[in-house]
């Protein structure tokens, strides 16, 4: 015979099992429709300190769909790749605030900027940059100038600009702006006074 | 017992416990784990697809005893005046003027006063009557006073005479055509995959033929076969080459055609075929010709691209508006318009299918068509943007061949020239426009002047892209601008 401590325990375990199985399967839908808390993942203070300079980000307005050149004072470190990526940084923390003129996704950081002679630049972005994306010809587009453009019009002799998520290429940002080739950066210097001359 | 003789075997006290708790525990964790298995393993949620004249709908199907059973007021809601009455174990259902009484757990009811088997016990939860799916057979004939047909193995239900009905024929063209004659307008999913294309209606009360399988004799193309499953109807095309499938017709013929194999050489373009689907031409090891010959005549004068589609739904405007449907309805609206100012156009994506970027930019190039227009739809901003293309960096132009990634490059004068027109015509119509390149495929793959157009909204309410007038206002100034430039595009020449 099993001592009776035994087969109250069991008892008791048997009922929390079923009861936890009753329970799962009750929930199993709500649990699937719950949306998951957003990790926190803003970008954390630019990590240079020192002396500021001054440097123009070219920065999207969706209001009339152009890019407005804005001066801004931001630390810049002396190495050119750095120098890059602060540019870039910059520019997304903008974005990032609640009054941008530019709203792009929660969570969008600059993983990293190389710069690959001769005159290359690859611009890598983490993943939620893309999948967070407002989807649109126009409004990717002025995301893609907007950040070539700023990175490039303060880093001379640069050529090409490639920019990959999370390390690797994709086809498009979100759905229409062309992330499969290196951008010229003359033509999007081209693009970039288009866009800045208004509708 | 089995645990009295583990404590015989084991002698004392202390291991004999050890092993009831050993013999709990095991218990314990096989039924965590079968709960598991359980839970993980439950089936998706099934539906019921019903066809009427009045709407095509689905409703949910829910398990009770191990039977399917559906809500008889969900089914009938969306066909009429309905409400239920509950009273104690009695529920009074009144349809129109029809009144039918349900007890719960009887396995009959009364439909106006006569007897109807249910066929399982008739349920009643939260007010809500609940049938045998089966039970429907019986039930409705009496309730709508018409003919009904259940398809329950497959959960679809035909009310009335709603039937679509198909016949398949082979044309034997070179590459041969398979073509699906519809007794009424369908937009299938279309789904490629090698061997087989599969047509999805889900939304199409389509019946089957009178041999589940129809064979054609077709090395290319040797079979066809319908199913039902899940509330849904499949063609499946048993393939042996690569095959596309395009709509004409209004959507009432859907043709299967064989798509040329890839060249591997930097071969001249051949001469446009003379039917729509076999107007392709693959890339040629990532190269396009440079010259379109000058004596080509163009099937389509233009080509009309629903961008997205299928599984690529574009930008969702808002939460019942696809950017792949506005491009189907404006692509649709702009044909209309080029074809009543004497046009010849074609639109790429005539139904809700997947069309890969290389096909579109293909079946332009071969085609020689004067004008490639896509379409796209946007929440953001307001207005219209007409777009040309922004070429990528560098290219790989060998001798006379252009590189794929910018095969737009001898084309791009006749493209602005066009993007200016088409911008001229919609300001003139008092529509905020903004022309400008953009890094947009396909128009870098396009040998032949090509532009963008993505619409966008003049207000605030995104809906207002699906808004006909809205559409029509767009579509027109693109085909005037375009039919003002039909000499200039027929004639235009690469300028390299």
């Amino acid at each position: 015979m099993i001592p009776r401590h035994l087969q109250i325990a069991l008892a008791v375990l048997l009922a929390a099992a079923l009861g936890l199985s009753i329970y799962a399967w009750h929930v199993r839908k709500t649990v699937a429709a719950t949306p998951v808390a957003p990790v926190d993942t803003r970008p954390l203070a630019p990590p240079v300190t020192g002396p500021t300079e001054k440097v123009v980000l070219y920065v999207a307005q969706d209001d009339d769909g152009t890019l407005r050149a804005q001066p801004a004072q931001i630390p810049m470190p002396s190495g050119r790749q750095q120098r890059a990526e602060e540019l870039a940084r910059a520019l997304i923390s903008l974005y990032l605030d609640k009054n941008s003129p530019h709203v792009i996704g929660a969570g969008t950081e600059v993983r990293s900027v190389f710069l690959v002679d001769p005159g290359g630049v690859v611009i890598d972005m983490n993943g939620a940059f893309a999948d967070s994306h407002r989807s649109g010809v126009l409004v990717e587009e002025l995301t893609v100038a907007s950040l070539i453009h700023t990175i490039t019009a303060n880093t001379p002799n640069i050529l090409r600009v490639k920019i990959l998520i999370d390390g690797k290429e994709r086809e498009t940002l979100a759905g229409h702006a062309d992330l499969s080739s290196f951008y010229e950066v003359a033509a999007v210097d081209q693009l970039a006074s288009q866009l800045q001359a208004g509708p | 017992m089995a645990a009295g003789t583990h404590r015989r075997d084991r002698g004392p006290g202390t291991n004999s416990s050890r092993s009831d708790w050993r013999y709990a525990g095991a218990t314990c964790i096989a039924l965590i784990l079968a709960s598991a298995i359980l839970v993980s393993g439950a089936p998706a949620e099934k539906h019921l697809s019903v066809y009427s004249v009045a709407a095509n709908y689905s409703v949910p199907i829910v398990q009770r005893e191990g039977r399917d059973y559906v809500g008889l007021l969900e089914v009938l809601e969306p066909l009429g005046r309905v409400s239920g009455k509950t009273d104690g174990t009695r529920w009074r259902l009144r349809y129109n003027n029809v009144e039918a009484n349900f007890t719960a757990g009887a396995n009959r009811a009364q439909v106006m006063g006569r007897d109807a088997d249910l066929g399982g016990k008739f349920v009643l939860e939260n007010k809500r009557g609940l049938v045998p799916l089966g039970a429907l057979n019986s039930l409705l004939p009496r309730i709508l006073g018409g003919p009904v047909a259940l398809h329950e193995l497959s959960d679809r239900l035909f009310i009335g005479s709603v039937a679509t009905h198909f016949t398949a024929s082979l044309a034997s063209d070179d590459p041969p055509r398979l073509v699906f004659h519809f007794s009424a307008p369908v937009n299938p999913s279309i789904a490629n995959e090698p061997g087989a294309l599969h047509m999805t209606f889900r939304r199409e009360p389509l019946v089957g033929p009178a041999s589940p399988t129809l064979t054609f004799g077709s090395k290319a193309m040797p079979s066809a076969s319908y199913s039902e499953s899940n509330g849904s109807a499949v063609v499946t095309v048993k393939t042996s080459v690569p095959v596309m499938a395009s709509f004409s017709n209004d959507g009432r013929s859907i043709t299967v055609a064989a798509t040329p194999a890839p060249q591997t050489g930097a071969a001249p373009t051949p001469a446009p075929p003379s039917t729509q689907t076999a107007a392709q031409n693959a890339p040629a090891a990532n190269a396009a010709p440079a010259n379109v010959p000058p004596a080509a005549v163009p099937h389509y004068f233009a080509v009309v691209d629903a961008s997205h589609g299928g599984d690529d739904h574009g930008e969702s405007l808002s939460s019942t508006l696809l950017e792949k449907d506005v491009t189907l309805a404006l692509a649709r609206s702009l044909r209309q318009e080029l074809q009543s100012r004497g046009i010849s156009t074609v639109v790429l994506r005539d139904s809700d299918a997947n069309l890969p970027l290389d096909q579109r930019a293909i079946f332009a190039n071969a085609d020689h068509a004067a004008i490639y227009i896509a379409l796209h739809a946007a929440s953001s901003g307001h207005g219209v943007r007409v777009f040309t293309a922004m070429l990528p960096f560098g290219s790989d132009d060998h001798g006379p061949f252009r590189s794929w990634t910018t095969a737009q490059h001898d084309w791009l004068s006749p493209s602005q020239s066009t993007a200016n027109a088409v911008a001229g015509e919609l300001q003139k119509r008092q529509l905020p426009v903004k022309n400008v390149a953009a890094p947009l495929r396909p128009l870098n793959n396009i040998t032949g002047p090509a532009i963008a157009v993505e619409v966008a909204p003049q207000g605030a309410d995104a809906n207002q892209v699906m808004a006909p007038d809205y559409q029509q206002l767009v579509t027109s100034a693109v085909a005037t601008a375009i039919a003002s430039l039909r000499d200039q595009l027929a004639g235009a020449q690469p300028q390299p």
